[in-house]
């Protein structure tokens, strides 16, 4: 533990990191004697609850030593000049062993890429090697820069600090709670100083891209797919602390994806969507193909494609007015726009 | 050979991650073996004998399955070296959260999975408080936020680990995990004279000593009673 820390008084400690009470509550310490220092805390206690605390003195003053440590880190980063402007992918090989067809992809905050190819082909080694922020030493020999440079290694290691969050279809939520409890929480493990605020955006933003409307007190494992996707969508872009989006799919029922990536973009997230849907495909502003290990080509979204892209929105709603007229009992009328 | 010592709550993934991660570690030519510690029954060996790697298993039967690997460990090691292992792998089912297995100066590996809900961290003592790594698995299952809530409240309870997600069902992250497993500078011969990271409990109680009836006269040794409010205060 370092000397300062050491010799401090319980409420000293309190007073110049008020973060380091959820520590000691966590530890189930008392501190209701805040003249203490943490090795005086610590001889307080009796010897089952020096048992039940799991760690000794010197385990004890380390870890808050690294606990402070990482919050203070943790609260630094939200200066302007910690934020993550661009992801670079410096090309690596194949399965093959083969050079990957392009040299380097730079990827700036708010842009959208599209991650196109079979199963099996290495979607999740890319995603796990911008993860990992591969140094040319995982298996594809690919490298990653943050803002042109070298990452920084606690990328790898820090439990809080993670560069690519997540987004699949096969998750759900499993916690026991209301939708506003469940945001509270998320919103007070990052420390955010304007919580209710904040809470509050996340639910208005979600019920924005939800097709269903849903209130803040209903429990968050009762919300229908859409409306779940809905929430996780408009949570991750505005609570998590992660500078990188992965969607792996965003099936097209009960939540707006155009309104979803919008916001994504909006909240200056780079957002990375593996898909096989051409709609959302198309929304993107580059697309990576992989193929046998390896990125095969980038294409850059042509012209052509967005004025594709504008029809086969047209379809896809008229689709959707379809499915919805199933669904409320009507019967369902030819459509003029539809040749055969 | 190197040790590294797996816990953590039964069922987590620990077999699962350590399968994927030896997977992972195939290319680089190190002969891995594990001994599997538990308590009354587990399938454990049949996976790891399926995969190809020498297995043991060891059953603690009516003991502590942490009391019975410290007192097993050694010959453990000794099986290890004979076997002209790498890599030693011990998992051991964390059962009552309050043992652990950990060694000092011996890699020590907590297994937790995001479904066990998020005031498990604080449940665990020493066997993820004292982890150097922390590995979090089922992350597939779960939403971005509860993702991320969990991993704070591990790293609250421990911040000193290094907190890793594995995908124990398709592998996503056991590469960059096992690069961190086998290290040439921590050979052991034995692990005779080390010590554990966190004492037993000093729990010995005539339960423990096979009493089986109820009351007062029948309580012995280190005995503990409830705090249930009222005239105790
Ligand atoms: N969805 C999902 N399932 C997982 C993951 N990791 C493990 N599982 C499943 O969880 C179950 C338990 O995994 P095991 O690896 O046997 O757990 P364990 O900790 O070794 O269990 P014991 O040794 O019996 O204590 C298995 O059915 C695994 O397939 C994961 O990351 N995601
Ligand atoms: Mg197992």
């Amino acid at each position: 533990m370092n000397k300062e820390l050491k010799n401090m008084k319980i409420k000293k400690i309190l007073e110049k990191y008020p973060y380091a009470k959820t520590f000691l509550e966590d530890q189930q310490l008392s501190i209701d004697d805040q003249e203490l220092t943490i090795s005086q805390l610590y001889q307080q206690l009796t010897l089952e609850q020096k048992e039940d605390l799991g760690l000794d003195i010197k385990q004890l003053e380390a870890s808050l030593d690294n606990y402070i440590e990482q919050m203070q880190e943790f609260i630094g980063e939200s200066d302007d000049n910690n934020t993550v402007q661009s992801l670079t992918i410096l090309a690596g090989k194949d399965k093959d062993e083969q050079a990957e067809k392009f040299a380097e992809l730079k990827v700036h905050a708010g842009e959208i890429i599209s991650i196109v190819g079979p199963t099996g082909s290495g979607k999740s080694r890319l995603l796990a090697d911008i993860e990992w922020t591969a140094q040319a030493d995982t298996p594809t020999e690919r490298s990653i820069l943050i803002n042109g440079q070298k990452p920084d290694l606690s990328w790898r290691f820090s439990g809080g600090k993670k560069l690519v969050a997540q987004l699949s279809q096969n998750m759900n939520f499993v916690m026991d709670l209301g939708v506003e409890e469940f945001i509270r929480l998320h919103a007070a493990s990052r420390l955010v100083k304007n919580e209710d605020e904040i809470v509050a955006r996340v639910i208005t933003e979600a019920n924005f891209l939800a097709g269903e409307k849903f209130s803040a007190d209903t429990q968050i494992t009762s919300l229908s797919g859409g409306q779940s996707r809905a929430l996780m969508i408009a949570d991750t872009a505005i609570l998590s602390r992660s500078p990188i989006i992965l969607i792996d799919e965003i099936e097209n029922a009960g939540i707006d994806r155009e309104k979803a990536l919008d916001l994504l973009v909006g909240e200056n997230k780079i957002v990375l969507m593996a898909t096989h849907d051409p709609i959302l495909a198309l929304m993107g502003d580059k697309r990576i193909v992989i193929n046998n290990g390896g990125i095969e080509k980038i294409i850059k979204t042509k012209d052509f494609e967005k004025e594709l892209l504008i029809k086969l929105k047209k379809v896809d709603n008229m689709l959707s007015d379809l499915r919805n007229s199933l669904r409320y009992g009507k019967e369902l009328t030819d459509n003029p726009n539809l040749t055969s | 050979m190197n040790l590294v010592t797996f816990s953590g709550p039964p069922s987590s993934g620990k077999t699962a991650v350590i399968l994927k991660t030896i997977d992972a570690l195939q290319n680089r030519d190190i002969a891995v073996g594990v001994v599997k510690f538990d308590c009354l029954y587990t399938d454990d060996d049949r996976l790891y004998e399926k995969a190809g790697i020498p297995v043991k298993k060891g059953l603690s039967g009516s003991l502590c399955p942490d009391h019975y690997f410290v007192s097993n460990i050694e010959e453990v090691v000794q099986w290890g070296l004979a076997n002209d292992l790498d890599l030693l792998i011990t998992e051991s089912a964390g059962l009552c959260n309050r043992c652990s297995p950990y060694i000092k100066d011996i890699k020590a590996i907590c297994v937790i999975d995001n479904l066990s809900g998020i005031n498990t961290p604080k449940k665990i003592g020493p066997m993820l408080k004292t982890a150097d790594i922390v590995i979090i698995t089922k992350g597939d299952i779960v939403s971005q936020a509860e993702r991320e809530v969990f991993a704070s409240r591990v790293m609250t309870v421990n911040p000193r680990a290094m907190v890793m997600h594995v995908n124990g069902l398709t592998g996503q992250g056991a590469f960059e995990f096992s690069t961190l497993l086998y290290d040439d500078e921590l050979n052991i011969e034995t692990v005779k004279g080390k010590q554990l990271r966190f004492s037993m409990p000093s729990a010995m109680c005539s339960y423990c000593l096979g009493e089986t009836r109820i009351g007062e006269e029948h309580q012995l040794g280190n005995v503990r009673k409830i705090n249930l409010g009222d005239q105790n205060e």
